[in-house]
């Protein structure tokens, strides 16, 4: 009997490999030697016919002259070339799932103070759109809440994992701030000039009252650390309980900033409040006061790239060609699509950018080790590197380049399967089967019967 | 001999008029690698354009005396882009008012002054099928309309002599508007079809009507002619092949469904429009005749768009469908080439099948292939110039000519392109594309009910 059991479950084992959520393969880990390919490695230049060892979640080896361990599944990449995995800088990944369906949106919360609300609750392992994402060497986002002033904490995700602490990378989240704007937020914005101003100066003694009240809850709280029997414990404010690492320092504050007066006033803020970890987000016309940006030494995550000018009179590429423009000023800029979806995109606008003026180099850069530097994870991620995670994948040729093919992705060392809602009807209905088959009432009518009856 | 200065500069001034490109319709295009699309690829290869035609393609051709020789040594020459589905150019879009509004055309408030036709220009687009919204089972007549930014008359936009179109509405958004949002069928699928059906059938009662009375007429009788009716006008011109439908559409089997009514009617000059689940029903497409034009990647902002893939281009060419790219958007319009590109990336298409979706494909879904749409002798001369492969991500485009006139110049053309620039002063509000989550497609819906019934 127990043999019996033994005998069917190894058989049932073997008959199928298991085929977890969407059903897609499982990823697995393992040791790989990805070998005779073209390593990009990003920070140590190009290896040519090189071979890069995988253990477990780390990268262990690469180089030309790499042992090979007995144990490793060896993947032949003659012909191909390896990348650090893409980063996106901004996206609501595995926060929303049908665009227009309100129940599968979770990334705005209700109220105008929300520092508690974080996304990484929010993230669903098991969205259909991480494997289309995932597929096309995109293996990290930032995914953002986006509502009021303070959002709350976007996180920073790798695209596989079972839970949402499985994909947080190395802890990291950042505190979003959605600055008070002066621009139109889009066609339907039909506030009068003078009601957007005056909402924004409401919205900016919001947030000096509010960084007021942070500070002075800091301190409490610190004077309670330090002797805890003496002092009195802090009243539990939420809000404030998240704002500490903020106040200190050790979670940088992401503002969401476009317009450029907006922009000013943002620089303005931040010195004002003397806030030290801040990153920018958007910068739709941060050419236009890059060299401010660049003198507060403020980093900058761009883009969307692929959108319209903020201006009429704006020249048609500006959007293209901001990212450049930025970095040329001496800004430190990443890219971000701002995308759900279509994350899978992100190639595509560091391409256009580097076409309009950032270069391939910079614009691989802008979606690998620079955004790792900016969220504080270059040791773990941005770059080929012995130590550093194994997130990377293989390609056909240049990764920002439409037509090439995405082979092989790694993400924490698991070789992610090849297949995405989008391959998957593709492999189904290319060749469809039964193809066409003549419907019944298919004879020709010569008198356009119009019938109701069908 | 000493010229005079005055005469030198009227001498100038004469020949700057005489070369000035709104007037002369003739262009020699020198040493460019030509993309006929229809007849493969020339390399150093000469265009001769006169008035505003095609006169001669080929290697080695002169350039006539007088006629303004442009280098494109280096560069690639494609024909102009053009899009199958845009709401660029007009000052509205849906006359949400009733689920048939056949008697109203977009041709009435076509806008010369909107930036997105010059933007469009920038990204080599030339011609554009300017539609009405999607809001209606049976909206309101189209129009194709030439990128001849400059003329500030509507009509001097209009393609003359293009077929008439209109555009359906199948699905979410008809339902959304009219069932949920006023109460009135249709409410459902069924609704919709039922809706067409009803449509039809008033129609061709209306014809016979007319009919019995001009035979009654002409056979001397003194009759009252039936009430006149615009609405079933237009209707009656569907069913006399006179008009091609183009209809918003998503899903499998209401894709189905209008080709089975359409069968029953005997209406064949069809095209579906974004058909997101094309991909399902290709075979059926392909038997029917009916064009296919869909986004390269667009998926997941509604329910019914959830079951997509990008290899719809690909899985519907290879099916036998006539099938183009179109962009619905005045961001997306300005990179269709690189939209084309992806069906390299997502169903390896050969640079011809792909460059065919923006060029040839949507001008036969419009009526117009023997006109524009390939470099051919005798066509006109709509074409876009590149700095590389018009499918590489790098490509850049340099020129865009419309009916021999250069509409568009990256090297020429200031920064600001407005035709109206507001007395007021340039004091502009930034608008913040990348906030506008809206599609162009629902605009004219009213806000409030759109949000309040989705």
């Amino acid at each position: 009997m127990h043999l019996l059991l033994t005998l069917l479950l190894t058989l049932g084992l073997m008959a199928a490999p298991a085929t977890p959520g969407d059903g897609l393969p499982k990823a697995r880990q393992g040791t790989f030697a990805l070998t005779n390919a073209r390593i990009v490695t990003v920070t140590h230049g190009v290896i040519e016919n090189g071979t890069l060892i995988i253990r477990n979640d780390r990268i262990v080896a690469l180089g030309t002259d790499v042992k090979i361990p007995p144990d490793a599944e060896v993947i032949d990449c003659a012909g191909l070339h390896i990348y650090p995995g893409l980063i996106d800088s901004g996206t609501q990944l595995g926060l929303a799932e049908i665009g227009s369906v309100a129940e599968t949106r979770d990334y705005a919360e209700l109220g105008e103070l929300t520092p508690h609300v974080q996304a990484l609750t929010a993230v669903n392992p098991n969205s259909v759109l991480i494997p289309v994402t995932r597929v096309n060497g995109v293996t990290t986002v930032l995914t953002e809440p986006s509502s009021g002033l303070l959002s709350g904490q976007a996180a920073l995700i790798n695209l596989h994992g079972y839970t949402p602490e499985q994909m947080l990378l190395a802890g990291r989240e950042v505190m979003v701030l959605e600055f008070p704007t002066t621009g139109r937020r889009g066609r339907w914005d039909r506030r009068s000039d003078e009601d957007i101003k005056k909402a924004a100066e409401k919205a900016i003694k919001t947030l000096d009252e509010t960084w007021e009240r942070a500070r002075l809850y800091a301190r409490i709280d610190s004077a309670y650390q330090a002797s805890p029997d003496k002092s009195r414990k802090p009243a539990y404010v939420p809000e404030m309980i998240a704002m500490l690492p903020v106040i200190r320092g050790t979670m940088p504050l992401m503002i969401k900033v476009d317009a450029a007066r907006d922009i000013e006033k943002a620089l303005e803020w931040v010195a004002k409040q003397q806030i030290e970890n801040v990153i920018f987000s958007g910068v739709a016309e941060g050419w236009r006061v890059a060299d401010q940006i660049a003198e507060a030494g403020i980093p900058c995550l761009v883009g969307p790239v692929l959108s319209i000018p903020t201006r009429e009179s704006d020249r048609y590429d500006k959007a293209y060609a901001n990212a450049a423009l930025l970095k040329k000023a001496g800004v430190t800029i990443a890219l971000r699509t701002g995308e759900t979806e279509n994350v899978r995109n992100l190639p595509y606008h560091a391409g256009f950018a580097a076409a309009y003026g950032l270069g391939t180099e910079e614009a691989l850069r802008a979606v690998t080790i620079v955004p790792a530097q900016i969220f504080g994870v270059a040791d773990e991620v941005g770059s080929l590197e012995v130590g550093k995670k194994a997130n990377l994948f293989v390609t056909d040729g240049d990764p920002l380049e439409t037509k090439t093919q995405v082979l092989h992705v790694f993400i924490d060392g698991y070789q992610i399967p090849m297949v995405s809602r989008h391959t998957r009807l593709y492999d189904e209905f290319l060749e469809r089967n039964p193809g066409l088959v003549k419907h019944p009432g298919a004879t020709p009518d010569p008198t356009p019967a119009g019938s109701d009856d069908r | 001999m000493r010229r005079h200065p005055m005469k030198r500069l009227s001498l100038l001034l004469l020949a700057c008029l005489l070369a000035g490109p709104a007037s002369a319709q003739d262009l020699f295009i020198q040493g460019g690698t030509v993309l006929t699309v229809t007849n493969g690829t020339l390399e150093r290869a000469d265009i001769l354009i006169r008035d505003g035609k095609i006169a001669r393609v080929g290697q080695g051709l002169r350039a006539p005396r007088g006629v303004r020789t442009i280098d494109a040594t280096g560069l690639y020459v494609m024909p102009g882009i053009i899009d199958a589905h845009s709401h660029i150019a007009i000052s509205s879009v849906n006359e949400a008012t009733n689920p048939i509004t056949a008697e109203v055309a977009v041709g009435d408030v076509i806008d010369p002054y909107d930036i997105a036709i010059y933007r469009a220009l920038a990204g080599g687009v030339t011609t554009s099928h300017v539609m009405h919204g999607s809001a209606n089972v049976i909206g309101g007549q189209c129009e194709t309309i030439k990128h001849r930014w400059g003329e500030k008359n509507p009509e001097a936009l209009k393609m003359e002599g293009a077929p008439r179109t209109i555009k359906f509405a199948l699905g979410e958004n008809p339902t959304r508007v009219h069932g949920r949002g006023n109460n009135v069928p249709p409410a459902t699928r069924m609704g919709v079809e039922m809706v067409i059906r009803d449509a039809f059938n008033e129609a061709q009662r209306y014809m016979d009507a007319w009919a019995q009375y001009e035979a009654r007429l002409a056979a001397g009788e003194r009759v009252a002619p039936p009430p006149y009716s615009e609405r079933l006008e237009v209707l009656a011109d569907i069913l006399r092949g006179e008009i091609i439908v183009h209809c918003h559409s998503y899903r499998a089997d209401e894709i189905l469904m209008l080709m089975r009514v359409f069968e029953d009617f005997g209406i064949d000059r069809l095209v579906f429009q974004h058909v997101n689940e094309g991909f399902k029903v290709a075979p059926e497409l392909a038997d029917f005749g009916a064009g296919a034009s869909v986004f390269s990647d667009w998926w997941a902002y509604k329910f019914e768009v959830y079951y997509s893939t990008a290899y719809n281009a690909a899985i519907l060419t290879r099916n036998g469908v006539t099938t183009s790219i179109n962009s619905d958007s005045a961001e997306l319009n300005r990179h269709l080439y690189h939209e084309a590109a992806k069906t390299q990336k997502y169903g390896q298409l050969t640079d011809d099948e792909a460059l065919a979706l923006i060029t040839i494909n949507p001008a036969r879904q419009l009526g117009i292939e023997d006109r524009v749409g390939s470099i051919e002798e005798g066509k006109e001369a709509d074409l876009a110039i590149f700095n590389a492969h018009p499918l590489s991500i790098y490509a850049v485009p340099q020129m865009t000519i419309v009916d021999g006139v250069v509409r568009f110049d990256i090297h020429a053309d200031p920064d600001d392109m407005r035709l109206n620039v507001p007395a007021e002063g340039d004091v502009e509000t930034a608008t913040l594309w990348s906030e506008e989550h809206a599609h162009r497609c629902m605009q004219g819906v009213d806000l409030l009910e759109f949000l309040g019934t989705r």
